[in-house]
């Protein structure tokens, strides 16, 4: 079961997949172009992960002072980032880099606390991709990556859909991959992460209780370039979703 | 469970909490002057220039007279006493001279963590614990408060007075820091910003009682309990 959150002549809705095109609960059959998408699901805290992927640490082993076996990077992000699919993301005129990275988000569908990696999964109610944007001239080493980083407005993308956790198999074998302008630019698999998906559970479950709502972006993998205004940003992740967002510039926000 | 601090009605827009809690690291001139030498070495490699925030996420969030769970990992917690900057107009972009209207009121955050000297990375694991963001007893509009950069903030333990600084003394004004903030994040009604916790912020251990009072904003109280204690 696939479901999305739209807005639509004057409200929001749940949809689901019909062939190309969506149906609402109500009824109405749409085009996907005729709605507004917005974060699939509820979204409670964000809880994002950096470098735990193998491959990106690699990548970006020439800045950073960490290996694999510290203890899991894990940051927090604000409910005012947040936008869904089609939606657009602005690029600051005076940064040199600024990078997208394609995620699996992962969304608990039931209290956890203090609960052990073998019975991790049961708390997961289902997945969506996320576009977790980082703009590389902000950062700082306080509390680093921090919020002017990645809490931006309109930084962190969600969507389109939100996957029940029975239709997934193996969260584990799935293909990632970004296209910008329809090239693809980065391509990775989520079995290659650092810490999987129970290991973060156990983990964060063990100093904080989640609950329903919650979501843990996983981190990505390696392959992160530059984007520029005008830029088609096309993250998409096998069984889960294909999620578009476009670059803009200062203007469209009035600045 | 912990009382919810959403639950706090108020006279003005919005009337209540959002539940969106952001922190102000290292606002306090004395707490960054007290790093000395360390803020250009590495990891750090240069002081802060723009704002360093976190998230106190809603597990974290309590109310004036819940009990604070004093973690097994933990022998002691630090309190942080700050002012609460509570929104009542969407804030994007705001200049510092109009910050303050976009401001609803002021109230108590005690912004609780496991100690930690490292600042390198964000602290979840010490700023993110169950229960470890007490806010109230109320929130004070903005009219009712004077110059939120001049109020008394005193901390007591078990009734002794163990910290007493004031709002002031800051890197970033309540004015300036709405604006630096907001120039890349939006604030919306009801979310709160703390202004930053102030230098040699006390160490409590479980079974002590911990008041933290703000000038005109009233006393905010919470006991420290053992993890496993049945409350």
């Amino acid at each position: 079961m696939k479901k999305a959150r739209v807005a639509y002549a004057g409200a929001i809705h749940e949809a689901t997949p019909h062939g190309e095109q969506i149906r609402l609960a109500d009824g109405r059959v749409l085009e996907q172009g005729e709605v507004v998408w917005l974060p699939p699901f509820e979204v409670g805290t964000i809880i994002a992960l950096g470098l735990n992927y193998a491959d990106h640490l690699k990548e970006l082993s020439g800045e950073l002072t960490v290996t694999a076996k510290d203890e899991p990077l894990v940051f927090l992000k604000g409910p005012g980032a947040l936008i869904g699919h089609n939606g657009q993301t602005r690029r600051p005129a005076d940064v040199a880099f600024m990078h997208y990275e394609c995620e699996l988000a992962v969304v608990i569908g039931k209290t956890a606390r203090g609960v052990k990696k073998a019975e991790a999964l049961q708390h997961v109610a289902g997945y969506t991709v996320c576009n977790d944007y980082a703009i590389r001239d902000y950062l700082e080493n306080w509390y680093r990556p921090n919020l002017r980083v990645k809490n931006r407005d309109t930084c962190t993308v969600l969507g389109p859909w939100f996957v029940d956790a029975a239709d997934v198999p193996d969260p584990h074998d799935l293909q990632l991959r970004t296209l910008v302008n329809g090239q693809v630019v980065q391509q990775g698999h989520t079995g290659n992460m650092v810490n999987d998906i129970a290991e973060l559970i156990e983990y964060l479950s063990s100093f904080m209780t989640l609950r329903c709502g919650d979501v843990i972006l996983t981190g990505t993998p390696e392959g992160v370039v530059n984007v520029h205004v005008g830029d088609e940003v096309v993250t998409e992740i096998d069984g889960i979703g294909r999620l578009v967002n476009t670059i803009v510039g200062d203007e469209a926000f009035g600045r | 469970m912990h009382s919810n601090p959403c639950h706090l009605e108020f006279d003005v827009a919005p009337y209540r909490l959002s539940g969106v809690v952001y922190g102000t690291l290292l606002n306090h001139e004395p707490a960054i002057a007290s790093l000395g030498p360390a803020a250009e070495l590495p990891p750090y490699k240069a002081p802060a220039k723009a704002p360093v925030l976190y998230i106190k996420p809603r597990n974290t969030l309590a109310g004036h007279g819940d009990a604070v769970v004093v973690p097994a990992d933990a022998p002691e917690l630090e309190i942080g006493a700050s002012l609460g900057i509570v929104i009542g107009r969407t804030a994007c972009r705001v200049a510092p001279e109009q910050a303050l209207d976009h401001v609803a009121g002021y109230t108590i955050v005690n912004d609780i963590s496991v100690p930690h000297g490292l600042f390198y990375r964000p602290s979840i694991r010490f700023k993110a614990r169950d229960g470890s963001c007490p806010i109230g007893p109320m929130v004070v509009p903005r009219s009712a408060v004077g110059n939120p950069d001049a109020l008394d903030v005193r901390v007591w333990v078990d009734g002794a007075l163990v910290h007493s600084t004031t709002t002031g003394e800051r890197r970033r004004t309540v004015a300036r820091l709405l604006a630096d903030v907001t120039e890349f994040m939006t604030l919306s009604p009801g979310d709160v910003l703390m202004l930053g916790v102030a230098a040699d912020a006390p160490r409590v251990r479980a079974g002590r009682q911990v008041r933290i009072e703000i000038e005109g904003l009233g006393q905010l109280d919470n006991r420290l309990v053992n993890e496993g204690v049945p409350q």
